[in-house]
């Protein structure tokens, strides 16, 4: 049988499938070093102190706007499926992927400007 | 946009699972569906072409196909609106077993609306007086909303979960189970409610929406499986889910 | 096939109830990193918030739950539908990864409560 590729999927909807789906996946790969990290206080505050100004650099500090965007990205798309599956609703909810988009960028952008 | 060129370039599958596309070159008309491109290339150019169609007007959805990648009734699908630079190609709908050429074998679909409990049982005859039920009323409604639905598979040859989970019933089965749990006539729901729920029913929507996007009647099967989430979740949590099937 | 499908619909059920929580969780989250964040974050902002604060370890330790239930359930799901895995190796992967960042996570909140001290 015949599987669809990328001409039946470019719609808005689908896209917001994918990124909530990769988001999701990359956050759940990024906890453990972010929980790990967090862990060196067991060793000693200078310990967790030396890691942090390692992540410092800039690709770090690339890593962390990414992971804030990625993080309020899969938030807010996420409470448009709670919306989608328990509200009643009319249509696929696409105003709230634009709007979704739009905050989590600015919620990464606010995050880069105090970092 | 004028009608540049007067010559389509179609390329269209022939074969079964293993066949390939063949190019055939159409006459290009200012009004033309892609039914009528299918149907030139069959009655001029190569008579062993198999393609499905009967009412060519946009009531039976048996024309459906892959057009340039997207699942479409072809008579109600107008060159000059999916047509880039004079190419078209066209595919059996995604899915689904092909049998030859542009017609798939229908079984998996029709059987998994079976599979979700997709037909009424009632429990009155026609010596009972008939049942009064208010159109106006919230499950009525909802039922109305899905009711329209005429089997065409565009909606399940547009979803990715089927093609991932091949189990999955698929929007069109669980629209249809939804119409029923919201049929007050209907004394199949507890067993219903058991047949959509899982990882072959309703909880493995994903919510891409391409079933709502590409059906040709405007149906939304993903406001539907939302509906068939929330109960059948709220069955499962009361332990409502695990019953006797009421026999037919 | 039924008790699988309850399974089914529970697993659902226990991702969209995390969600809500999270919701919650993830914007005080934000907000507070936003607002901490003074070009950078050293360990003492943060040690100094956390150390012995019963209130933070609460919140993150709940959280720390919350996110072990959500991502473990979606990462299954992932697992069958893109590695093609059956239910039964996915659960597992599934069940080793909420594992995981349950005794990350908690280890973690244990560290800046009360790690230091």
């Amino acid at each position: 049988m015949k599987t669809n590729d990328m001409r039946a999927r470019r719609h808005a909807s689908w896209w917001a499938f994918l990124v909530h789906r990769v988001s999701g996946l990359l956050l759940t790969l990024f906890l453990p070093i972010h929980f790990w990290t967090l862990g060196l206080a067991l060793e000693s505050e200078v310990a967790l102190d030396q890691a942090l100004r390692w992540y410092q650099h800039p690709v770090f500090l690339f890593g962390e706007w990414a992971l804030v965007l990625l993080l309020a990205v899969h938030a807010l798309g996420g409470i448009r499926l709670l919306l989608i599956e328990f509200r009643p609703w009319q249509g696929l909810r696409r105003e709230w992927i634009a709007v979704g988009g739009l905050v989590a960028l600015a919620t990464s952008l606010l995050f880069l400007n105090a970092s | 946009m004028s009608v540049s060129s007067s010559t389509l370039r179609v390329e269209v599958w022939r074969g079964g699972e293993q066949g390939g596309y063949q190019t055939f070159e159409v006459p290009r008309q200012t009004s033309q569906t892609v039914l009528d491109v299918v149907t030139y290339i069959q009655k001029h150019l190569d008579p062993t072409l198999s393609y499905r169609y009967a009412c060519r007007v946009g009531m039976c959805g048996s024309c459906a196909m892959q057009v340039n990648g997207v699942a479409r009734w072809t008579c109600r699908t107008h060159v000059s609106k999916v047509c880039n630079d004079n190419r078209l190609q066209l595919a059996p709908l995604s899915n689904l077993p092909i049998v030859k050429d542009l017609v798939t074998n229908m079984d998996a679909f029709f059987g998994k609306i079976i599979a979700a409990k997709g037909r009424f049982v009632g429990a009155h005859t026609r010596h009972d007086p008939m049942e009064q039920v208010k159109p106006d009323s919230p499950a009525r409604k909802e039922a109305d909303a899905g009711i329209e639905c005429i089997g065409c598979a565009v909606c399940y040859s547009s979803c990715d979960v089927v093609s991932w989970r091949p189990e999955f019933l698929g929007p069109a089965a669980l629209n249809r189970a939804w119409t029923l749990v919201n049929d007050e006539r209907d004394i199949d729901g507890a067993a219903r409610l058991a047949a959509v729920a899982g990882d072959a029913g309703c909880h493995s929507c994903h919510t891409q929406g391409s079933c709502t996007m590409r059906c040709p009647k405007q149906l939304a099967p993903t406001a539907a499986i939302a509906g068939l989430k929330r109960m059948t979740a709220r069955a499962a949590m009361r332990g409502e889910l695990e019953v006797k099937e009421v026999s037919r | 096939m039924n008790q699988s499908a309850v399974k089914a619909a529970r697993r659902w059920y226990w991702q969209r109830i995390t969600a809500m929580g999270m919701a919650l969780f993830v914007v005080i989250h934000i907000a507070v990193m936003v607002y901490a964040m003074n070009g950078g974050l050293s360990a003492s902002e943060i040690l100094g918030r956390t150390q012995g604060s019963f209130l933070w370890a609460l919140f993150y330790g709940v959280f720390v739950v919350l996110v072990s239930v959500h991502a473990s359930i979606g990462l299954r799901n992932t697992l069958v539908e893109w590695l093609r895995m059956s239910g039964k190796a996915a659960g597992v992967l599934g069940n080793l990864i909420a594992l995981l960042l349950l005794v990350l996570g908690l280890r973690a909140v244990w560290a800046v409560t009360f790690g230091s001290l």
